[in-house]
């Protein structure tokens, strides 16, 4: 159980830390709209969440990547199957996906692209602030009550409306991957490969082969999302981070295990949000795609365009939006990633904008001020 | 791993870059320049408590503690005059339960607690923000080469004062002067003991002797340390009857003041509450004997006399450049280096600044391998350095560094923490490293880019490796925590 006193807001590393008093009751909502953000770090493979079986290229570039058994979205897209609920929510026509959409960003590093991603800017580190604090500016004050999931602020809900942010101990820890990685920084230096292997075998038998996997559990993260989106005095906006995306090698597990944690993720926000879930979209995007075709380690590289979810009550679901360019040789950006032919940017601004009922040019250029994407009308993303 | 020279100098002699931190330019010319630039009382510390205050925080400590004393005895005398209360059973009575302390009492303790935690934050914020990071790291080595340890309440409470008064005065003048400053400093006169010895045949000496209850005499504690940790070093020639001769030359050192009811000065002993004072009738009388040497001042001044010569005494030139050389270029210093230090520490009589200026020429100094792993306060300091912080809370930092192995002022020995690879290069502490890694790149978020941090604090000796992982970390936070967990950064 969540109590309120215990909803820490931790400005830095021992930095202020104060606390989400009931006092901070806000009044009831205009419009009662819920917007949950949640980011894939790390590059999320959109060809293999949404897969184009319908493209004749997809087996040739990438036969042992594709998932079998999952829903079937239309004459070209069939979902992963570890998008159980998400594709029931389909079915319903509350989940839509974009593909073949990306940032302006066109190079491959994750940091940039996550800055772009998370500003809203044209480029990495053009702005300061991110796209869904300006997106605060233009609710209702008592709409424009934010709180990240997270122990920091992540970027994007980053500016000048305050935001609160909690990070539940034990949830989201990253820790596997990290040591992963640390793993592999230390390989040429014997003194400290000698010292991690040590702590990494010891800390494995302290934990009975329970490591830190297994305090990880996205259902409650989803279920805590929907707590502090609820009830007098809750937030109205939420980010999640989920991290682990970056699927290099022995992918087709690894993803499967990203999806089942992102399926049983928002699952337990529909299940939480109860009656406001009607009022609810969650959106899904991740920095940058992946390359179409197989690597040679079982995983995909950095890439370009990836898919985007919009799923909720509030959402026109029930198709895939996208403007297919085709995986041939010729139709691939720079020949190796899918091609991107809708802006993220629209994408966000058109959601927002139909979800709150603001003015879809104004929205943009708010949240998207240096935005040179081309401006295609994207409408009827949400329900009327 | 090769360190350039920028980033010996920073990481190595200073205390890491900060990520906004100006350029080093020419390496030598950066440290010379900091040697000009050190403040001893920067605006961090204009907020540290006076020596009065502290003692009026102890004593206010020593009533409560009385207090609950007395109420606790007046309780069991009570329960003693009553008749026994019948038991129903043979059932032995449970040992009467020690009475919950009371609030007074634990808002006292507190207090002293406060002192210590502000003193770290203070110290901290120093080292974060200086603008001579090689002098502010000199003044971390003398207060552990100075080492106490904060395990009694009234050290607890003057832990900072004693790098705040006796270190960073003098980190830039002669030994002898810094030497004088911390053995007649309160926290080191409590610490090891020297309150409390008293002279066999001072004034005071007689009058306990004459009342057979009061059990007191010589404390050698103070008088040990410094021939064997301040000065000297062990096993340098001195003998048991040196030390005793000294002990009973130190004998006088008293901090007023502590007591409450104010008896000091009821009984005419001259000092403010919380200063170190030399009380005659406390001083054994006489002549000393000390490595061959003969003192026959009166009073004070017969300590004093000791501790100029134990401060210019070739031995604690050697002591000293070894700790030095040690700190700067590893566990095994190369005899070369600490000859040449030893040689300009007794040529200039303990000119500090000219032996840290051999450190600065020296090549031995400047191997590019790093030479350090770095101890869990370098390691932090730099961290935080790194993420451009000022201030921090200072209770969690105090966390942490538990978690890490070194808590600020308690090494539990006056030998102070070790100063050698194999103390803090080890798996769990690396384990511990890391998870805090984590936690600190988590909390400041995303917005440092940790590939331009790289090349600000490893100043170009960023090995393909390290590059590799931060370029290919999954998110800004985890390259920040793979910058902070790298062996560039674990090392110095």
């Amino acid at each position: 159980m969540i109590n309120r006193r215990t909803l820490l807001v931790r400005a830095a590393f021992g930095g202020a830390v104060m606390t989400i008093a009931p006092g901070m009751a806000i009044a009831a909502a205009n419009t009662d709209r819920r917007f949950i953000f949640i980011i894939q770090r790390g590059a999320a493979d959109g060809l293999a969440t949404i897969m184009p079986v319908g493209d004749p290229d997809l087996v040739r570039l990438r036969a042992p990547l594709i998932a079998e058994g999952g829903l079937k979205l239309d004459s070209m897209f069939t979902a992963h199957p570890a998008l159980a609920e998400i594709g029931k929510y389909y079915t319903q026509k509350e989940a839509l996906f974009a593909h073949a959409v990306a940032s302006p960003y066109r190079e491959r590093s994750h940091f940039d692209a996550q800055n772009v991603l998370e500003t809203g800017g044209e480029a990495a580190y053009r702005m300061k602030d991110g796209w869904l604090n300006r997106l605060l500016t233009l609710l209702p004050k008592a709409e424009a009550q934010a709180i990240a999931l997270s122990a920091t602020i992540p970027l994007a809900l980053r500016g000048k409306i305050e935001v609160a942010s909690y990070a539940p101990s034990g949830l989201g820890d990253p820790n596997d991957d990290l040591k992963a990685r640390i793993a592999m920084l230390y390989a040429q230096d014997a003194q400290l490969h000698e010292m991690w292997q040590s702590a990494i075998n010891t800390e494995k038998m302290a934990n009975d082969g329970t490591s830190n996997g297994a305090k990880r559990d996205p259902a409650a993260m989803g279920a805590l999302a929907a707590k502090l989106l609820t009830g007098s005095g809750a937030a109205r906006i939420a980010m999640i981070e989920t991290l682990g995306w970056d699927t290099h090698s022995d992918q087709p597990g690894r993803l499967a295990n990203q999806l089942r944690q992102l399926d049983n993720m928002v699952a337990a926000m529909r299940a939480g949000l109860g009656d406001a879930w009607s009022k609810t979209v969650v959106f899904v995007a991740t920095e940058f795609g992946r390359t179409a075709a197989i690597n040679g380690t079982g995983g995909t590289d950095h890439g370009t365009a990836s898919c985007a979810m919009l799923i909720g009550g509030a959402v026109n679901g029930g198709r895939v939006v996208a403007d297919w360019p085709g995986l041939s040789a010729n139709a691939l950006y720079e020949h190796r990633d899918l091609k991107p032919t809708m802006g993220i940017d629209q994408l966000i601004a058109a959601a927002v904008a139909g979800h709150y009922g603001l003015d879809p040019a104004r929205t943009a250029a708010t949240l998207f001020p240096q935005s040179t994407q081309n401006a295609r009308a994207l409408s009827g993303l949400i329900r009327s | 791993m090769t360190m350039t020279p920028a980033a010996i100098a920073a990481n190595r002699f200073g205390l890491g870059m900060r990520g906004d931190g100006a350029a080093v330019g020419d390496p030598k010319a950066y440290l010379l320049r900091q040697l000009e630039m050190f403040d001893p009382r920067p605006a961090a510390l204009k907020d540290v408590p006076t020596r009065a205050d502290v003692a009026d925080t102890l004593v206010q400590f020593y009533v409560q503690k009385k207090a609950e004393k007395r109420a606790q005895t007046v309780a069991a005398t009570a329960s003693l005059a009553l008749p026994p209360a019948p038991t129903p059973t043979q059932t032995p009575a449970a040992p009467q339960a020690k009475s919950p302390r009371s609030p007074e009492l634990k808002q006292a303790r507190d207090d002293v607690r406060d002192l210590y935690i502000s003193s770290i934050g203070t110290r901290l914020n120093a080292a974060l923000i200086t603008p001579a990071p090689f002098v502010e790291r000199l003044v971390h080595f003398w207060a552990n080469h100075f080492a106490i340890s904060v395990d009694k309440p009234p050290v607890t409470a003057f832990a900072g004062l004693l790098e705040f008064e006796a270190i960073r005065p003098n980190v830039l003048g002669r030994f002898v002067d810094m030497l004088h400053a911390v053995e007649q400093h309160p926290a080191m006169l409590i610490y090891l003991d020297q309150v409390q010895s008293i002279g066999p045949d001072s004034v005071m000496g007689q009058r306990r002797a004459a009342n057979a209850k009061a059990k007191s005499g010589l404390n050698e504690n103070l008088a040990r340390e410094i021939m064997e940790l301040h000065t000297l070093g062990v096993r340098s020639g001195y003998t048991q009857t040196d030390v005793t001769e000294f002990a009973r030359a130190m004998t006088g050192w008293f901090v007023t003041g502590l007591v409450p009811g104010g008896p000091d000065q009821k009984r005419g002993v001259a000092g403010a509450p919380g200063e170190a004072v030399f009380r005659d009738n406390q001083h054994e009388p006489g002549s000393r004997v000390i490595l061959g040497r003969t003192y026959n001042q009166p009073g004070a001044a017969q300590s004093l006399a000791i501790l100029d010569d134990l401060a210019t005494h070739p031995a604690t030139a050697r002591h000293i450049a070894t700790k030095l050389a040690r700190h700067f270029t590893g566990d095994t210093p190369a005899p070369s280096l600490v000859n040449k230090l030893t040689t300009t520490f007794k040529a200039t009589n303990g000119h500090l600044p000219s032996v840290y200026r051999v450190l600065i020429e020296a090549p031995e100094c400047w191997a590019p391998a790093p030479v350090k792993f770095k101890t869990p306060w370098d390691w932090s300091v730099s961290s935080l350095r790194a993420l451009n912080l000022t201030t921090v809370d200072p209770k969690p930092f105090s966390g942490t560094m538990i978690a890490l192995g070194q808590q600020i002022w308690k090494p539990g020995s006056p030998a102070g923490y070790d100063d050698l690879d194999a103390s803090w290069a080890a798996p769990d502490a690396l384990l511990r490293r890391v998870d805090i890694a984590q936690r600190l790149a988590q909390r400041t978020g995303g917005g440092i880019d940790a590939r331009t941090l790289a090349k600000v604090v490893f100043q170009g000796s960023a090995s393909p490796a390290t590059e590799q992982a931060l370029g290919n970390a999954e998110s800004g936070t985890q390259a920040l925590a793979l910058l902070f967990a790298s062996p560039e950064f674990m090392r110095r």
